[in-house]
């Protein structure tokens, strides 16, 4: 293994482990803005219609969507590990936990993708010319509600995927990577996993608990 | 240029081809390439901004239609905004000069900086795209509902463009920022950093902590019009104000995004043809800092009249005053800088005095703006498109042009015609202020901006502001041809042509593919110009 | 056309001269700082050109006193412009009681405005001076702004909500009203003109205009077609709160809290009647978004704001 930096700028590979650590911490400040914005705008909306986002809320699956923070929960354990071996030189305890982080997380979007089909068809899904079907107090009001649920879950899906593209990308380069670059590559992507696990700590009760 | 004339070790000799160029990571080439895309806009923008001039030149509608003129103002804004202000300075100067100023070999992350410059550039030209497709006719500001429910324009594809572009000022941003904090040279400490280095740390701040917002509003746009979410729309319990409020969350952030940077030109301009320290130092690096901070929490300055709560106008119209106070300090300091200077009047420093004096009068109208009761009445007219106009060209602008002209030698190893230099910055004040001075009149009087027919009393001020667009314009195309023949036939620049301070003028002009021979080391503060012949 | 240069519009409303003496404390300053500093950065780079024998002794002195003294003058001066125009744009939002109500409708692109004796105008708005005048906002499609320069006001007009502004016209004239805020294509062309007549000119401009049905009477019509008066009503057996005296009245609501019924309340639980429930009511009430336009939701809350009046001393 060679001592070498990706970077010209960094004299040592230490600095450049701590300056990709820095830097994916301001790029989670950044997603942290982007999910905070809508949170408020769902928070607004809430606040106009406690009683038709509290009935709307209802109809999600509480069960689905429990199982879903337990697979999420192990799957940011799992990459902690994979975090802790990597920094001990155990390449291959690194790689499991990578494997495992991946996987969990495909299982993931294979429940929610489950989840979304079922509310697409019982009619609440706003997918193109489908009719919104729903019976309780305020329809418009708890359209909305779905509305927001829709596209708040699917932007963490969508990043939550592109954690998982991430995780298979360094497992693919695994065998290509020096030992500096694989500690720092796992120490990136850990930051970030856990950073989506965190948004859906959030969303989980916002959505599912709120007047349970 | 041919490769014979440059010298050997310069950051050009590592290759001419495409390849050199289009898959380079050293920070000084993919600031040209930034430059190149940012000229391309820059001119593309100021086209539509003449053809729109031409058009108000008299009262009826009579060189556009009413729908043509509305998509021109729409693209104007959204070119000139996202494509030329926003990475304007950062990524051209400041891509070049960071490293240089930090005495580093690159920034933090080479192939980020290069693969920002895609990411742009896929963007940027996709909405170019939605434009000749069709347009957008919602203006650069995409208010819902027009944006969301009534417009048949492009506006999903602008929206887009647009959020695309928003990850490279990302990009660029947490460059900046983990760039400053881990690659100072040995010695190098917060406070002997320059000014510039400081305006670059704040507005990467803003870029990194604002941009997301925009993203998360032209993301509930675009679903809007797609599969109809509701969010702005009150049929369904939305808002349309909701947008507005998402909306200036980023852009009057944005605004010192647009700002800062020049501030850091000027304030290394202004010192170095002064050959004196610039005065108060911690004062301007501080209030850099403080303007960034206060720059999230006036957001609601802009809806005044929009029907939000009355209340509420008093708070975010307080807070707005609060941020005139760092700008202010910034404009004392630096006038007391000239104070018992040796000044000389090279085009730089013209460019450098000019933006002292529209940056000023921008920035006073705006205490116009923050005001509530006066605001009511000058909200969405001329004088707001004077008064932002003052700050981001009279500003922003001449603060870029001067930064060019000072570190032209620096970035090309050649020097440009002086006369010609002075000729194009004496031309831009006077083409400026004869192009939105009268602005501010028409605003007063009630000319509400966006209109493209108007009653004829207004006629005088319209016909003098489009006389001032065309000498703008001409003082704008000047420098395209005089600092392209420099590029060519220009006379070798030495490595310190201004015998400025700051450690991007210890190296050679250009400088090395690594910029520095050595790894300098810092021992002093920014602007230690020596005392000439010592006095007393 | 005359080409006499203007400078300034005229003053036409009892906002325009308190408005307009702020704006000129404001002029005055910014030319008395920008002439200041002007003059400083000429004189010094005239004396201070390189070369120039002037005195240069003691540059590096820095005078802290001199740092401090002008932030607390920049402080002290950015507060009171503040406190200024925020004491002004107060009283912009306090309408006197006894304004006329005048219920106006933005569309793209025009103006469509209604006065309490039911006169309709498009682009035209009568009103007479010395009287305060309340203008009731609404918007049928997308954001407009009701501005009238001469009268220094403006307020956007938005969707889903009713916005007002006030004003009492000082001179008879005519004067222009804009649309301020961008509103797609013909935005330029969403004009018209506000027309400022003498108290008895405007009595018999009305008197000529009438034969329409007052508001009040219009929305009345309506809250019985509509079936409303089935619940609201005094002999109704569905248990629905009554409306009488209800404008500018606090509601207790089911969820403990207590507004006041103005305006936006109405209309909110004309077309959310989910929103705010009333206590001691079930959230029964269907909505009624779907089945009235924003003509017809304004007559029926004009409707509903009499039925207060009445009782008012």
């Amino acid at each position: 293994m060679s001592e070498r930096t990706q970077s010209e700028a960094f004299a040592a590979p230490r600095r450049e482990l701590a300056a990709d650590t820095f830097g994916m911490w301001i790029f989670l400040a950044s997603e942290a803005m982007l999910f905070g914005a809508l949170l408020l705008v769902f928070l607004a909306a809430r606040i106009a219609y406690p009683q038709a986002f509290a009935a709307a809320s209802g109809h999600l699956s509480l069960p689905l969507g429990t199982a879903n923070t337990v697979v999420l929960i192990t799957s940011s354990f799992t990459m902690a590990l994979a975090h802790v071996f990597a920094d001990a030189g155990r390449w291959r305890g690194a790689t499991a936990g990578l494997a495992a982080t991946g996987a969990l997380g495909l299982v993931f979007l294979a429940v929610k993708g489950y989840e979304y089909r079922s509310e697409y068809l019982e009619g609440l899904a706003p997918v193109l010319g489908a009719p919104f079907r729903y019976e309780g107090p305020a329809p418009a009001n708890a359209e909305l509600f779905f509305n927001l649920y829709f596209t708040m879950t699917a932007l963490h899906a969508a990043h939550l995927l592109g954690g998982i593209a991430v995780v298979g990308f360094v497992l693919a380069r695994w065998r290509r990577t020096a030992a500096a670059g694989r500690l720092r590559r796992v120490t990136a992507t850990g930051l970030y996993w856990h950073f989506v696990d965190v948004v859906w700590i959030f969303l989980f009760p916002v959505l599912y608990l709120i007047d349970r | 240029m041919s490769a014979d004339t440059y010298p050997p070790q310069s950051y050009f000799a590592a290759g001419y081809g495409p390849r050199a160029w289009f898959l380079t990571t050293d920070h000084k080439r993919v600031a040209w390439l930034y430059l190149v895309a940012l000229t391309a806009f820059f001119f593309i923008g100021g086209a539509m901004a003449v053809v729109m001039r031409l058009e108000l030149a008299t009262p009826q509608g009579d060189v556009l239609t009413a729908d043509v003129y509305n998509r021109m103002f729409s693209i104007h804004g959204i070119i000139m905004v996202w494509f030329f202000l926003v990475p304007s300075i950062p990524a051209t100067l400041g891509n070049f000069l960071l490293p240089l100023m930090l005495g580093a070999k690159d920034l933090a992350f080479p192939r980020l900086n290069l693969a920002s410059w895609y990411v742009f550039a896929f963007g940027s030209l996709f909405t170019l795209f939605a434009v000749i497709a069709g347009g957008v006719d919602t203006g650069w500001t995409f208010y819902t509902p027009l944006s969301s429910l009534y417009s048949d324009s492009y506006v999903s594809a602008a929206a887009f463009g647009v959020f695309i572009v928003g990850f490279s000022t990302i990009m660029t941003g947490i460059n900046f920022i983990v760039s400053v904090h881990k690659l100072r040279a040995p010695g190098l400490t917060w406070f002997r950093l320059p000014i510039f280095v400081w305006t670059m740390y704040a507005t990467a701040l803003v870029m990194v902590l604002a941009t997301p917002v925009l993203a998360a509003s032209l993301i509930l746009i675009v679903l809007e019009r797609v599969f109809g979410i509701g969010v702005f729309n009150p049929e369904l319990g939305g808002d349309p104000l909701l947008f507005q409020h998402l909306f200036w969350f980023y852009s009057h952030p944005a605004v010192y995004i647009m700002i800062l940077p020049g501030m850091g030109v000027v304030s290394e301009i202004l010192p170095c043809f002064a050959r004196r320290p610039l005065f108060g130092y911690r004062a301007v690096a501080l209030s850099s800092m403080a303007i960034a901070v206060f720059g999230f929490l006036v957001w609601g300055h802009h809806m005044f009249v929009s029907g939000q709560s009355a209340y509420a106008g008093v708070v975010f119209s307080f807070l707005s005053f609060l941020v005139a106070i760092p700008s202010a300090i910034k404009v004392f300091n630096w006038t007391l800088t000239l104070r018992k200077g040796h000044i000389t009047f090279d085009t730089p420093m013209l460019y450098a005095l000019g933006f002292l004096g529209l940056f000023t009068f921008g920035g006073l109208a705006g205490l116009f703006v923050a005001s509530l009761a006066v605001d009511v009445h000058l909200h969405d007219t001329y004088f707001v498109v004077a008064h932002f106009h003052y700050i981001m060209v009279g500003g922003m602008v001449t603060a870029y042009m001067g930064g060019l002209h000072f570190w032209w030698p620096k970035m090309t190893g050649r020097m440009y015609s002086e006369l010609w230099g002075r000729i194009a910055a004496v031309t831009t004040f006077i083409g400026f202020n004869l192009t939105f001075f009268p602005q501010y009149v028409l605003g007063y009087l009630g000319m509400p901006r966006r209109y493209h027919a108007y009653p004829a009393e207004f006629a005088f001020w319209h016909v003098l502001s489009s006389t001032g667009a065309v000498v703008l314009a001409i003082g704008y195309v000047m420098p395209f041809f005089y600092l392209g023949w420099s590029l060519l036939r220009g006379s070798a620049a030495p490595a310190n042509p201004w015998r400025a301070s700051g450690l991007e003028w210890q190296t050679a002009s250009p400088p090395p593919q690594h910029n520095f021979a050595r790894t300098p080391t810092v021992t002093e503060g920014p602007y230690a110009y020596p005392e000439p012949e010592d006095e007393r | 056309m005359s080409w006499s240069i203007p400078f300034m519009p005229e003053q036409a409303s009892n906002f325009a001269p308190g408005v307009d003496l702020l704006f000129y404390a404001l002029l005055a300053f910014s030319f008395g700082l920008g002439l200041v500093l002007t003059f400083l950065v000429v004189r010094y780079s005239a004396r201070y050109r390189a070369g120039s024998r002037a005195d240069r002794s003691g540059r590096r002195a820095r005078s802290l006193r001199l740092e401090i003294a002008w932030t607390a003058a920049t402080v002290a001066i950015a507060f009171g412009l503040f406190a200024w125009g925020a004491v002004l744009f107060v009283d912009r939002n306090k309408a006197p009681a006894d304004a006329i109500e005048i219920a106006a409708i933005g569309k793209q692109w025009m103006w469509k405005f209604r006065h309490p004796g039911g006169q309709r105008e498009i682009n035209e708005l009568h009103v007479p001076v010395g009287q305060p005048v309340v203008v009731s906002l609404a918007s049928q499609d997308v954001i407009h702004s009701f501005f009238v320069p001469a009268f220094r006001v403006k307020q956007d007009a938005v969707p889903g909500r009713t916005t007002r502004v006030w004003f009492t016209a000082t001179k008879p004239g005519r004067y222009h009203l804009f649309c301020a805020e961008y509103c797609g294509t013909q935005h330029s062309g969403m004009r018209g003109q506000v027309i400022a007549m003498q108290p008895e000119r405007y009595a018999a401009w009305l008197e000529a205009r009438s034969g329409g049905e007052p508001l009040a009477a219009a929305g009345e019509r309506l809250f019985r077609s509509l079936g409303c008066s089935g619940c609201h009503g005094a002999e109704s057996r569905i248990p629905a709160p009554s409306l009488e005296g209800l404008y500018r009245r606090p509601v207790p609501l089911a969820s403990r809290r207590t507004v006041i019924a103005d305006e936006a309340y109405l209309r909110d639980s004309i077309l959310q009647p989910q929103k705010h429930i009333v206590a001691g009511y079930g959230a029964v009430m269907p909505s009624y978004d779907e089945l009235i336009d924003e003509d017809e939701l304004q007559m029926i809350v004009a409707y509903i704001k009499s039925l207060a009046e009445d009782r008012e001393p």
